[in-house]
């Protein structure tokens, strides 16, 4: 089993990608994670290059498709989702026959240095995933005051937000499992 | 002129012809009715039992990028759910008036329903068949069967009614 996960921030310290490492510390014993980090070298959504398909989305579509499940962590820009991540999931949409994300067990968890924790910023990747015909967990992880979640090592520090954390993960390779049970049915 | 009863009419084995058929639903989007349909229909009629199936992945509309949409998760789970199905548990006959009751399942949730329409023959036709054509229409909330997707507007309000109008029109022929 193989996840995807992509972090909606790009800062080189950042809380979210911090927080993705910590979930893929919870995963059992078997499950590959990639960590996305070419998202800076997506271009602007543009609808006329859809049939080009350039190469850095090439690259994103094709990670989507090679994986089981998509583990997203996302910031919140001015209460909604940052642009870097809402336009890689623009191009993974189109054309939507087609998205690599169609089915696609997902889930998206988030954190902000502010008190709510991309709680907005979450609902809204749900409501986009879904959208594009993702199988979205109906969850979420706020993880607020995030420069106070983690220790020098990158740790979390709330046994809470671990256990949410892990919680949420667990689900994902599930949907990922129930899946797998209906592809091989059909 | 003698009375023919319900279980008369509909007496025996039929041919489900899928030509001659069709299945639609129409829902209150923002303002206006958004209509689609299911292109793949199968249904049978056997000594009164109505039954029928449309295949999800048949369903018609007329924007290219909510085909999926509807597909997915958010709608009719197409890849866990392939299948709506129906099946009678009673039909009722008045003249040419039909009062149907039976179980609608979508997406793996089965409710029942109530549908009203009309009943045309047994007609012979001049090919030798003789057919039999309902024409039935039953209206559904949308969430019961677990379609629950929706969009506040931006000034207050949802995007989409819940309730659902199913229209089917099926034609059988007698087998025997």
């Amino acid at each position: 089993m193989h996840i995807l996960a992509i972090s909606g921030s790009l800062r080189e310290g950042s809380y979210n990608t911090a927080l993705l490492r910590a979930a893929a510390d919870r995963l059992p014993p078997g499950v590959t994670v990639t960590f996305y980090d070419h998202l800076e070298q997506v271009p602007a959504f543009n609808e006329d290059r859809v049939a080009e398909r350039p190469e850095p989305v090439d690259r994103l579509w094709d990670a989507v498709a090679e994986a089981d499940g998509v583990l997203i962590s996302t910031p919140e820009y001015n209460s909604s989702i940052p642009g870097v991540l809402k336009n890689a999931l623009d191009w993974l949409s189109r054309p939507l026959i087609e998205s690599p994300l169609r089915n696609k067990p997902a889930a998206v968890i988030g954190a902000s240095t502010s008190m709510f924790g991309a709680v907005w910023s979450q609902a809204e990747t749900r409501k986009v995933l879904g959208a594009i015909g993702a199988r979205v967990l109906d969850r979420e992880l706020p993880v607020p005051s995030a420069d106070e979640q983690f220790d020098e090592a990158g740790r979390l520090v709330e046994k809470e937000v671990e256990q949410e954390l892990g919680s949420i993960v667990h689900a994902l390779v599930e949907a990922i499992e129930a899946r797998a049970v209906t592809l091989a049915r059909s | 002129m003698s009375t023919v009863t319900a279980s008369e009419r509909l007496a025996g084995q039929w041919r489900f012809a899928p030509v001659h058929s069709a299945a639609e639903f129409a829902v209150k989007y923002v303002v206006a009715k958004f209509r689609g349909s299911f292109g793949e229909l199968d249904a049978s009629l056997n000594d009164g039992v109505l039954s029928g199936s449309a295949k999800v992945a048949s369903i018609s509309v007329k924007d290219q990028n909510l085909y999926p949409h509807l597909q997915s998760p958010d709608f009719f789970d197409a890849e866990n759910h392939p299948e709506i199905k129906f099946r009678s548990t009673n039909i009722d006959i008045q003249g040419d008036r039909v009062e149907l009751d039976g179980e609608l399942e979508i997406k793996g949730n089965t409710q029942p329903v109530h549908a009203t329409g009309t009943v045309e023959g047994p007609v012979a036709d001049p090919m030798g068949n003789t057919r039999l054509g309902f024409t039935l229409e039953t209206k559904i909330d949308r969430t019961e069967f677990g379609l629950n997707w929706n969009a506040e507007l931006p000034k207050g309000g949802k995007a989409l009614s819940d309730e659902v109008v199913l229209t089917v029109e099926l034609e059988f022929h007698k087998v025997s």
